[in-house]
């Protein structure tokens, strides 16, 4: 039985974030849950994919966010509570949704997960998608805790039943990532089936439709504002007559600060947890028995403005800070000296911190960045085309995924990224203006996930690039989780199908496909220049497994290589390739057989064919 | 309660997630308030790997430059680099045997001398024990508990509010049973070792 599933109420575990809300989900009666995986968020959807496979309980991987909150909008409105789970950009992806959902609303809980990622652990940018809810209307609920997490999704639940709406649960990597004991509650009964029932003019949202809809959204916000208000999750500490504003982790800084600065007596705090609306009653009165406020939230002064507007409509001049010079900064993630520092600062509230170590003896470290793993076969298809492109003009716009890394020299693949499926797209503008010849590469979840209207568009106005699909056939980044084009059967899972990105890309009127296997070097980068002087849209699909995953399903070939007697020091193995099976022992170029995995790139490029298998591995 | 910080950081795939994860279950088990962040996402494409617990009474679960009590290094490099979360009061526990990055094999850098890496480390902070926690791990029987020698010798030094023989406990349930054995002992070897150079 999965871990989540044991149903003992009261039991404590150590449960990573993640795992929190996943179990609260449960205990709430989730019936359905969709997904597309993103970092910090997709263990959640790992969870419930393993827990569907032995419940009633229906997940899906959709094929991108917009889809899977498309999916959960429907489940949701036709009685079964439901739950949608993304990384923040992923709202980005499924916002044309989410605009309107607000407007038709849900009949069961639809709770829509949202993982923001300050600092950008794994992102490529660190918007706040506090900012989503205020957009939509919808009600935003964050946690600062794991503990909470767990108990906060079923409230999540609930208040999406009582205003008869989605309700956006944002959580930050510190949330999803982080490890507390949690006491566990009751699992609820689930209801895995609904009805829909017609009523076109509440649910199809044509212009007199939407009209009324809107002023239902808005009566909703004004219901919304009244339960955030009276929300237990809006927690006030009193003490003095100074006062801190804060929400999710950044409550957890303020808490130990005010402890370890003995301020217990001067300091009162209020604790955002319900953050759209945000309970401004309850803030305006807490505003007047403050002399001073200072607001501690991660990114943007998205409470800090809105405090502002409430005391201004109370009248009252009090001074109220947050972001800015000598207080918190907008840019990532906040730590509990730097809150430390700041309250103590702006409370005049003496405080020495502890001298920072002085690094100036300290002899520069060698960088350790993230690499492609030793027999990735991004590197082999990288290589394969970069040789084929020798002699070309060329750029390289690149997509989302493990590949990324491929910009990182010696392979330098990778010229400008912008987000999911931008590769495709802004391949037709940089290959129509610059006069360049213009690779585009994307892996192949990300081409089901964003990329096939890009193509579709490169085709219909006959742009000229190559497109490089990298099919590894999994979703490596995120942990292996499957996509469209994966054999389901190989993991031992009925009950889906496979799509063919090759019968997708000719059906879309490409006329110029062409496979490679990447690992036979000379062979692929013939076919690949080929492809390359195509005037038009050519299109190469790469396909070879995903050493990590491969190694999972147990296909890997595992027979290491060694550096035999005949090298004579070139090192194009180590510089052209910079596989971190590698090493430099007495200025020789050596190979660790515990790192090979045997995808013998390496002995194809040697000049002196002196990379050799070993017998005995 | 006291509260303790503890930083470990090592390089993906050295098992150090597993060794946070036995310390978490061993304060469950003891009943010690305790907290955790990791950040993982590059563990299996040789990044640095590093988590921080907060044991006692504390509610955050990440530790800001020079505030951690206890470092546990599972690298060398990766320990001097880590320093930036010490101060003249923390107890620094390394491994000695050094995992060069790649860029050492492309000659973008250059891998610290051993020696002047723990004269630094003993000048910059409170207490160095290094530990050759493979060699230890080997005589275990096996070069992946490297992991297990560093929590026996993270434990000897009594700064964690956990008893060696509640993380034994926990060793037992949170890791492969074919391992335990193996484990436990390399635990011991780990003790064992910080024991003797006091």
């Amino acid at each position: 039985m999965h871990k989540l599933l044991e149903d003992c109420p009261g039991k404590k575990l150590f449960l990573l974030g993640n795992e929190a809300i996943a179990r609260g989900a449960l205990e709430a009666g989730v019936a359905v849950v969709t997904a597309y995986p993103g970092t910090p968020s997709s263990e959640i959807s790992m969870y419930f994919f393993d827990i569907s496979q032995e419940t009633d309980l229906y997940f899906e991987y959709s094929t991108n966010e917009k889809v899977a909150l498309e999916v959960a909008a429907a489940t949701a409105n036709s009685g079964v509570r439901s739950m949608c789970v993304m990384k923040h950009v992923g709202l980005n992806v499924a916002a044309d949704a989410l605009m309107t959902l607000a407007y038709l609303g849900v009949k069961a809980g639809l709770v829509i997960i949202c993982a923001d990622d300050p600092f950008m652990f794994s992102s490529q940018n660190e918007q706040d998608n506090r900012y989503y809810a205020k957009l939509s209307g919808l009600p935003m609920i964050e946690p600062s805790s794991v503990q909470e997490s767990r108990e906060m999704v079923q409230y999540a639940f609930e208040l999406s039943e009582t205003l008869q709406e989605p309700v956006i649960f944002r959580t930050t990597t510190r949330i999803n990532h982080s490890t507390e004991v949690v006491p566990l509650g009751k699992i609820s009964q689930r209801k895995i089936s609904g009805d829909f029932e017609k009523d076109p003019f509440s649910y199809v949202a044509v212009p007199a439709v939407s009209r009324n809809l809107h002023a239902k959204l808005l009566k909703n916000i004004e219901k919304a504002e009244k339960l955030s208000d009276n929300s237990k999750y809006n927690l006030i500490k009193d003490g003095g007559d100074l006062g801190i504003i804060c929400n999710g982790v950044s409550y957890l800084y303020v808490v130990d600060a005010i402890r370890e600065l003995k301020i217990e007596d001067t300091v009162k705090t209020i604790r955002v947890g319900f953050s759209n609306p945000m309970p401004k009653k309850t803030i305006q009165n807490f505003l007047k028995g403050c002399k001073k406020v200072l607001v501690v939230e991660e990114g943007e002064p998205y409470m800090e403005e809105t405090v502002k507007a409430f005391a201004q409509e109370a009248g009252l001049t009090l001074p109220i800070k947050g972001k800015g010079e000598n207080l918190f900064s907008r840019l990532y993630e906040f730590d509990p000296v730097m809150v430390k520092q700041v309250i103590s600062e702006d409370f005049d509230v003496p405080y020495t911190p502890t001298a920072a170590i002085d690094f100036s003896d300290v002899p520069e470290l060698p960088q350790r960045p993230p690499s492609l793993c030793p027999g990735c076969s991004h590197r082999a298809t990288f290589y394969v085309v970069k040789k084929a492109a020798e002699f070309m003009d060329f750029m390289c716009t690149t997509d989302i995924g493990c590949y990324t890394l491929g910009f990182f020299p010696p392979l330098s693949m990778g010229d400008f990224l912008i987000c999911m499926g931008a590769s495709i797209g802004t391949g037709c503008g940089f290959s129509k203006v610059t006069g360049k010849k213009v690779i585009s590469i994307i892996g192949d979840s990300t081409f089901f996930h964003s990329g096939i209207p890009g193509l579709i568009n490169a085709v219909f106005n006959n742009h000229n690039f190559t497109l490089v699909i990298l099919d590894n056939g999994t979703t490596a980044m995120t942990g292996h989780q499957p996509h469209p084009g994966v054999d389901m059967k190989q993991l031992n899972l009925d009950g889906y199908r496979q799509v063919s990105i090759e019968e997708i890309v000719k059906a879309a009127g490409v006329s110029h496909v062409s496979l490679i296997k990447p690992f036979k070097v000379k062979k692929s980068i013939a076919v690949v220049r080929e492809a390359l002087e195509y005037q038009g849209i050519s299109v190469i699909i790469a396909q070879e497994k995903c050493i990590l995953y491969a190694k999972s399903l147990r296909q890997e070939k595992a027979k290491a290589f060694y550096i035999s007697e005949k090298c004579k020091n070139h090192r194009n193995c180590i510089n052209e390739l910079a596989c971190p099976a590698f090493f430099i022992e007495e200025n020789r170029a050596k190979i660790d057989p515990a790192l090979c995995v045997g995808c013998a790139v390496c002995a194809q490029i040697c000049p002196e064919n002196a990379i050799l298998p070993l017998k005995n591995s | 309660m006291k509260t303790t910080r503890l930083i470990i950081v090592a390089v993906g795939g050295q098992g150090n997630l597993l060794a946070s994860k036995v310390l978490g279950e061993a304060a469950l088990i003891s009943d010690i308030p305790v907290r955790m962040s990791e950040i993982h996402g590059m563990a299996q494409r040789g990044g640095v790997v590093e988590s921080s617990m907060v044991f006692g009474d504390a509610e955050s679960t990440i530790i800001s430059n020079g505030d951690a009590d206890v470092l546990l290094g599972f690298e060398p490099s990766e320990t001097l680099r880590a320093l930036n979360k010490c101060s003249l009061k923390t107890v620094v526990i390394t491994n000695l045997s050094p995992l060069p990055p790649f860029t050492v094999a492309t000659g973008q850098g250059v891998y610290p001398d051993i020696d002047q890496l723990k004269d630094l480390i003993r000048k910059k902070t409170k207490q160095l024990i290094a530990v050759n926690a493979v060699d230890l791990a080997k005589m275990a029987g096996n070069t992946m508990a490297v992991n297990m020698v560093l929590l026996g010798a993270l434990i000897q030094t009594g700064i964690l509010p956990l008893s060696a023989h509640n993380v034994k406990e926990a060793i037992k349930t949170r890791t492969r049973k074919d391992f335990v054995k193996t484990n436990l002992k390399a635990f011991d070897f780990g003790f064992g070792a910080v024991e003797n150079m006091r």
